[in-house]
Formats: structure tokens, sequence, C-alpha cells
């Protein structure tokens, strides 16, 4: 147990101030801005949001800022942040449908009604180090250019540039590779619960046990990536049998819809990216209905494309239970994975031991000693034996 | 012009291509009209949160995927209409902006040329600026072919 100290002030003061040294490094080096990690570290910035539960680009690049680059304690001031801020209400459920796609890939099918668009991917490079990185590229004169390349945001040549261009309207419904499947009746329901389920929120009631299946997912959609991944993986290696396919990867953005109280009608307010998996995993069929494939789901802010996939195995594996699977691996066991998937909790715990524990120490220090003497008084010479053997060996 | 735009009020419509616009370009194109308004400010620019939902299985039960900044400002027109904003991130002027232009769209004696000369042009440059992300996009559009494995 963790009993408050005194003191140590100016320790702490100095300590800090160095960090502050060590933060900023070489003077000689130019400064990183929020606006360089916002836009050159997006991945690192998307897994902040992600995890850190709030979806603010700028915020997410100054705490990995402040936080040197250590993600996890960037995550840690992103959720003390969150805290300081009122809650507006609920956004309508996003309509991953309606994305407009950067990205949508499908491991079970290569024509895919709408066609695979790879976007910007790791996938398929040769993992070898680009050198001429290393080269620092001037920053391009341009304003970034919004209308195509143009770079002028004086108004009446905004007038005069997009007057000529056609109006696009909305993207495209692009169905979900799953719903095809399960327009043909070989797949099961996205979930049992209707469209209009009033979802619990655990920002607002602790985690209670058997968890339902909202609960699961915004506990997985903001836990470790780290720890999602090696339980996916042990899904994989044969901890909890059921086989996945990637049935579809999308990464795009949606319109957020929000109805506001004083207002009485639903708002779009602003756009986010999000990141969307669907897995296809083995099929399960009774007496009474043809087997149907089972699917598990991940979802992500940004682009946490790793994320979105060990989120829908852990999501699958959750469901044991209720698909009537034997319970033997850990990432079937909801109380192991839900307990243990938040890094913030899960830092604050280990981390914890740190900090000043004498009293408790203390304690247990007079426990063992109190043994020691009790020992000694209960079997005098097997002692002295020992003694007289620690003294031989000190003497060699 | 704006997403979704089926079934939804004019109203509706341009509340959203405010809360979606380019910042520069919206203050921009609202500073050279601005003079011709007068507000009243009824609640001042506020940063909090919105819980964004998702649905399991992509369009089943919802569940809670996690917050978002976003902020919201009240405004008065002189002819007592009032304008709201909500408005992804923490800008405030932006918030500010939008409510001012919400209030000042629903004269009807303005109306016309406020679309005309702000909101169209807004929501040009967002379509614009999709199909220039959509054209890149489709260049990594790709055709796999499946090989007859060696095996028999």
């Amino acid at each position: 147990m963790y009993v408050a100290v005194k003191g140590g002030e100016k320790a702490i003061d100095n300590a800090h101030k160095l960090l502050k040294e060590k933060r900023r490094g070489d003077t000689q080096i130019a400064e990183i801005t929020t606006g360089q990690i916002s836009e050159q570290l997006t991945l690192a910035v998307d897994r902040v949001m992600t995890e850190g539960s709030l979806y603010d680009r700028s915020l997410a690049a100054l705490a990995i800022k402040q936080a040197r680059g250590d993600l996890i304690e960037a995550i840690f001031l992103i959720r003390a942040s969150r805290t300081t801020l009122p809650r507006f209400g609920y956004s309508k459920p996003v309509e991953t449908d309606k994305m407009e796609l950067s990205r949508r890939i499908s491991a079970t099918y290569k024509d895919l009604p709408g066609g695979q668009l790879l976007g910007p991917t790791f996938d398929y490079t040769h993992r070898l180090l680009e050198s001429e990185l290393e080269t620092d590229q001037p920053a391009s004169q341009q304003h970034r250019g919004i209308l195509s390349d143009q770079n002028s945001i004086d108004s009446t040549d905004v007038k005069s540039e997009i007057a000529n261009e056609e109006q696009t309207i909305a993207a495209p419904i692009i169905p979900h590779v799953l719903d095809l499947l399960g327009e043909e009746g070989l797949m099961e329901p996205p979930s049992n619960e209707p469209k209009d389920h009033e979802p619990e929120d655990l920002t607002r009631q602790p985690l209670s046990f058997p968890a339902s299946r909202d609960l699961r997912l915004q506990n997985l959609a903001r836990g470790d990536e780290g720890f999602l991944l090696a339980l996916g993986y042990s899904t994989q290696r044969g901890y909890a049998r059921n086989h996945p396919f990637a049935g579809e990867i999308r990464v795009g953005t949606v319109a957020i819809e929000f109805e506001p109280e004083e207002l009485g009608f639903a708002i779009e307010i602003g756009e986010i990216e999000l990141t969307e998996c669907e897995m296809v995993n083995q099929f399960k069929g009774s007496e009474k209905a043809p087997p149907q494939f089972t699917r598990g789901y991940g979802l992500t802010f940004g682009h946490c494309e790793r994320k979105a996939m060990s989120m829908a195995q852990i999501d699958r594996s959750l469901r044991a239970e209720e698909l009537g699977e034997q319970k033997t691996a850990p990432s079937q066991d909801g109380e192991f994975v839900l307990s243990h998937s938040d890094n913030v909790q899960a830092t604050g715990f280990v981390e914890h031991l740190k900090l000043p524990h004498y009293v408790d120490f203390q304690s247990e220090l007079e426990l063992i000693r109190r043994m020691h003497q009790e020992h000694d008084a209960a079997s005098p010479e097997s002692d002295q034996q020992a003694k007289d053997m620690t003294t031989h060996e000190a003497a060699e | 012009m704006p997403e979704n735009s089926v079934d939804k009020t004019a109203q509706q419509k341009w509340m959203a291509v405010l809360a979606k616009a380019d910042w520069p370009t919206l203050e921009k194109l609202w500073k050279d009209q601005r003079n011709n308004y007068q507000f009243q400010t009824i609640r001042k620019p506020e940063t909090g949160l919105v819980m964004v939902r998702g649905r399991a299985g992509g369009s089943g039960a919802p569940f809670n995927l996690g917050e978002a900044t976003v902020t919201r400002c009240t405004v008065q027109s002189s002819a007592g209409n009032k304008g709201n904003a909500y408005v992804l991130g923490r800008n405030h002027t932006h918030a500010l902006v939008a409510a001012e232009l919400d209030a000042a769209l629903q004269d009807e004696t303005r109306n016309g040329s406020l679309l005309e000369e702000i909101i169209e042009p807004l929501a040009r440059m967002a379509a614009s600026k999709k199909q220039h992300h959509r054209e890149k996009v489709a260049t990594t559009k790709v055709d796999f072919f499946t090989m007859v494995r060696g095996e028999d």
C-alpha cells in the first residue's frame, strides 16, 4: 500500500526541470512542432486518439510532444484532459457504409462490388530503410492545397476558383462485405441486440461481469494495441479455435451527426477518420438452422489497422459463451481480457510500485525479522550450523 | 450540396457545411460580410465532448466508441434569429462564426445571397477536395489474380 510522504519538493522541482531539458534535447536542432507531429507522425497520433478515447488530432500531438514520444504516457495525458471537459451528449451511430474511403480491402473476395483500394499502406513494401528520408526537405511554400494544388485563399479567388467545379454528391454507399454474405443467409446478423439498443457507457459506470457486447466493444476500442495484438495472435495459434479471415478492412472519413437537445434535430458537426475491420470466423449451425459464418468487429479512430484487426479477433473470441464454445483460452475469458486491456489502468498500477512504500515495507521487514527470531529460538542447533557454514564460506 | 442531402432541411444543410468548412476560407468569406450584421452572444463558445457511437458489425446494435472534442456557440442576430453551432474540435472562432452565419441565414432577405456567396462556395470546395482525394485513392485500385496452386 502506498502511504503519502512529505518532503522532497526541491528535488522533485529539479527533476521536472531536468525532464523539460531532456524533452527539448540538443538545442542546436530545431524544436519539433505539434503541427509536424500531427501531420507527419499521423499513426502515433491515431493510436493516442484511439486509446486515449478522444478524437482531437492537435491535443494528441501535444500529448505526444509533452510525453517525449512515450505513447502510453501521452494516452494517460489525454485521458486526464478529457475529464476536465463537459459532456454534450452522444452522437448518432456512425454510418460506415457511407465512408469516404481512403482504403478498402478484403482477403475473402478478390472481386468486390465497389472494388478494392489499397490506399496508403505499408503492405507490399520491402521494409527496407529509405535513406533519403534522412535528408530534411524544406517546407513547400504553397498553401496546403484544398483546391487541388491551388494556393490562394483570398475570398474572391476562392469564389472564382471553385465556381466552375462540379458539385459532387455524397460518397456512394459501399456495402459491407459481411452483409453481402448475410443476404445469402451464410452470415449471422451483425448483433443480437436491435439497432436501437441503448448501449452502456464505461465512462459512466464501472465494468461489471459478465459484460454486454457493447461494453466489451467500448473497452476493446480503447484497449492497448499491444495487449490485444498478442491475444489476437494467441487465437490464431490455437488458444481459442476460431480461424479468422479478414472479410473487410476499410479506412476513411465519416460524418458525425449529433442532435443537440435545444435544437431538436440532428446536425452534422464534422468528419472523423475511422478504421473498421470485420473478421469472418468459422461457422456454427444447429439441428434447426443451417450453418452460418460468425463474425468479430473492430473499430478505431484514425488509421489503426493492426488494432482494428486484433479488436475484431478478440470481439469474436469473447463471444465463446454466447456461441456455445468451450472456454479454454485467455482470449475467451471476458473478465481476464477486459480487466487488463486498459493501458492507463495497467501502467498506473504497475508504475505506482515506484512510489515510496516505506511503511508497507517496514512492516514486512519487521515480520520477516520476527520470523527469523522465532526460527532461531525454536532450533538453536541447526541455526548454529548454518552460521558456521556462512563464516566458513566467507573465509574462503 | 452537403452529403446525405436527402430529407434534410435547408438549415441542416448549411449547418453541416459550416461545421465542416475549411476554417481559413470560412473566415475570409465571412470577413467581407460580417459588418452588415450585429449579433448578441447568448452562449459563448464552449468546448466539450460528444461520445461517438459505432455499430457492432458495422450495421448492428450501437456501442460507444470514444469521445470527440466539440465546440458550441449560440448567438442572436439583431433581427431576432437565434444561431447555433456545434463544430468538431476546439476552434472557438469557428464555432462563433458558424453560429453567426446560422442566425444570418435565417433572415429571408439575406438567405439567398449568403447561400450563394458563402455556403455554396464552401460546399463546392469540400466537394472538390473530396473529388481530388477520390481520384488519388482510385489510382490504388487493385485487381488480384488467383494463381493455380502447384500441388495436385
